[in-house]
């Protein structure tokens, strides 16, 4: 059974704080001020705020962000789990409020000092004795603790199986790199990218190197969403939910998925995008860009594939043909991505893909972009979204 | 010392934190070719963007760089320092913490953060502070207290280019046989061990008994690894094991490059490997070059000492 909010949520304001490498705030700061961007965008006020969602991994308290900006009163708070993956499953939280009225305008956040804070980057360790620490556990004594090396272990072996070279992997970094360079709030604007640099740069895990990781940042992004109904007296054409979706699928750990008969793949994303599809009545062919979660360039790929738009293995011919580009198939991570916008675990790329169906993207492809496609980070338990105009 | 002397004396020290060590001073020299090219020579580091002008000036940057580690040798005082310092605040902690008979020195650490890059001719202006100190801490040493300075670099543009924070323990040195005992405890970095809960305890007990056990559903009879309380075909609780022969086959690999890791040994390969029996495992694969590790490879484990502490099975080329 697929459950049905098609169109009984909506998004009407988004909000960045600067990115950097150093905020110089506290989290709370940044998390603060990109909900308060977002209302402004909107034309709310803090008290018309009564939802909030965010990630597990976020150390913003509800309550703590409501206090600060003047929210007042909170009937809905909701987090979820799993690192990037709980990105665009905080929209189908904040969705599921709106559409069954728990409540009214849920705001979707995430803030961190992911470079001046703790750095995903240093890896797993610790000494507390829960199930996740358990699951970290098979794999720290060897020396596999940092996102990179559990990536790079798919990678390799989906390398393996279907001929993708790095070729495909550059063409992810390059073309989202094209549109950070355009992007003045993105860490690579103005900056120069080539295969030679790509190519020269150190390996991090291989097969990976340091241009196929994406950034650790500082900041804050911010979504809100509310009913149509509501969206009508506000300030921004509003873009609508059409489905989402998130899916944990069998014999599932988080990163590690390594013990599936055949564990180069990703079937979560696989059933989050029939769901999707199902709920929204839309197919691939609807679907006119995309912001796809790129912790590491060919985690999009393995994407593109389970979104069906190429079949398994095909997915380095697809990019190869230039379908990511702005003149592409399917213009993808108009940002510049988490490889070289930010890393905001994946909510800069749900305002992005708003901005994309608002046609306000600094990169806004030429063509009519009826339906933007947004994705959570893959490996772990995942999902996605469509959003397209309001009729 | 009472408890007042001690709270008295940790006023006193504790009042240096946030003075200043050196104010905003510009390098002597400013960044030169000359320096660079002596330092990474005894450094051994042949990167082409710190000395090689050709290939620099044909780089992304345009022209040379000083390596950023040399952030801190621009302000150096060289030769004049024989004849000592002039008196600064960290000095005058210094001696206050010797007065008290914490007289032991002990550097611990230094952690750089680089902002910005630097080019011959560009100057590098260097501030200090002290930055933190921290409370009363018994160490393998003797008891002390570590203080932090945190250097400031700027260039002559006043643009911030990099930190640099140095850890000393201050420390009262022990008796001769409690410091030859201390000695013996000074830790070297091990290897991240695994918590050990109800559900995994037995296997990483088993792995320091030198096997490798693979949990085994007493109802179905079915193999599970990483273990868990229940059997996901049958969702029987009961369950034993049976020891793997570690005769395996590379699914898949990868060499970790980048962070190092203090307590690992690099050059460092993790692999997931099907056993025998029909279960995977994460392990590293040793014993051949990094290089020479590959998808479908033979390898059979044993389970080895790999530190002070740890216990682990680590497979070879079959």
């Amino acid at each position: 059974m697929v459950a049905n909010v098609k169109d009984k949520a909506v998004i009407v304001g988004i909000g960045n704080t600067k990115f950097s490498k150093e905020s110089g705030v506290s989290e709370l700061s940044l998390a603060v001020q990109a909900v308060k961007a977002a209302i402004d965008d909107a034309g709310l006020k803090p008290s018309d705020i009564d939802g909030m969602a965010t990630f597990t991994m976020d150390t913003n308290d509800e309550i703590e962000v409501a206090r600060a900006l003047g929210v007042g009163e909170l009937t809905f708070y909701g987090r979820s789990h799993y690192g990037g993956g709980a990105a665009t499953s905080c929209l189908h939280q904040a969705t599921m409020a709106v559409a069954t009225g728990m409540a009214e305008t849920v705001v979707v956040y995430r803030a961190l000092n992911g470079r001046s804070g703790h750095r995903f980057s240093g890896g797993v360790a610790g000494d507390i004795t829960t199930s996740d620490a358990i699951h970290w556990g098979w794999y720290m004594p060897y020396g596999l603790l940092t996102p990179a090396s559990w990536v790079a272990m798919f990678t390799e072996r989906w390398m393996h199986n279907t001929g993708v070279t790095k070729d495909a992997l550059f063409e992810v970094a390059h073309s989202t790199r094209v549109y950070g360079a355009n992007n003045p709030a993105a860490f690579f604007y103005g900056r120069h990218f080539d295969r030679a640099e790509y190519d020269a740069a150190r390996t991090i895990a291989s097969p990976l190197q340091l241009f196929d990781c994406c950034q650790e940042s500082d900041g804050g992004s911010a979504v809100i969403v509310t009913t149509p109904e509501r969206a009508r007296d506000l300030k921004q054409p509003a873009v609508s939910v059409r489905g989402v979706a998130q899916c944990a699928a069998d014999n599932q750990e988080q990163m590690t998925s390594f013990y599936r008969e055949e564990f180069a793949g990703i079937p979560e994303m696989e059933r989050a995008a029939e769901n999707v599809y199902a709920m929204s009545g839309l197919t691939v062919d609807d679907i006119d860009a995309a912001v796809i979660y790129d912790a590491f360039s060919p985690i999009v790929l393995w994407q593109l594939e389970a979104w069906g738009f190429c079949g398994n293995g095909e997915s380095g011919d697809f990019v190869l043909d230039g379908a990511l580009r702005t003149d592409g198939r399917l213009p993808t991570n108009t940002h510049g991505g988490q490889l070289s916008e930010a890393y905001i675990h994946g909510v800069n790329g749900i305002v992005e893909a708003t901005r994309l169906v608002r046609g306000t993207s600094v990169n806004q492809p030429a063509k009519d972009v009826n339906h933007a496609l947004v994705t959570s980070g893959v490996g772990i338990p995942t999902g996605g979204a469509i959003l397209g105009k309001m009729n | 010392m009472t408890a007042n002397e001690l709270n008295a004396f940790e006023d006193e020290i504790n009042a240096f934190v946030g003075r200043e060590v050196c104010p905003p001073t510009p390098a002597k020299d400013d960044v030169n070719t000359a320096m660079i090219r002596q330092w990474t020579e005894i450094i051994g580091d042949t990167n082409p963007a710190y000395t090689n002008e050709a290939w620099a000036a044909k780089s992304t940057r345009g022209k040379s760089i000083a390596p950023p580690a040399m952030m801190y040798v621009w302000g150096q005082e060289g030769f004049a320092v024989t004849t000592g310092r002039p008196a600064d605040a960290q000095a005058d902690l210094v001696s206050l913490f010797n007065k008290h008979g914490y007289t032991g020195v002990l550097g611990t650490n230094v952690k750089q953060e680089y902002f910005k890059e630097v080019s011959p001719n560009d100057n590098v202006v260097m501030e200090m502070v002290i930055d933190n100190i921290s409370e009363r801490k018994t160490t393998g040493r003797g008891p002390g207290y570590f203080f932090e300075t945190l250097s400031t670099f700027t260039n002559q543009h006043g643009e911030k280019i990099g930190t640099q924070r140095f850890k000393v323990l201050k420390f009262i040195p022990q008796e001769q046989p409690a410091a030859a005992a201390a000695e013996d405890t000074l830790q070297v970095p091990t290897r991240i061990a695994s918590p050990r809960g109800h559900d995994n305890k037995w296997w990483w007990d088993a792995c320091d008994a030198g096997k490798v056990l693979i949990q085994r559903c007493k109802n179905c009879q079915t193999l599970r690894h990483p273990p868990r309380p229940m059997c996901g075909e049958c969702q029987s609780m009961e369950w034993d094991s049976i020891e793997s022969t570690l005769d395996g086959e590379v699914l898949s690999h990868t060499e970790l490059h980048h962070p190092k890791i203090p307590g690992y040994q690099y050059p460092l390969v993790c692999a997931v490997i099907r056993l025998g029996e029909g279960t995977n495992i994460v392990s590293n694969v040793v014993g051949c070059d990094p290089s020479a590790v590959h998808i479908g490879m033979r390898v059979k484990g044993k389970v080895e000492q790999v530190d002070e502490k740890t216990m682990l099975p680590q497979f070879y080329p079959a």
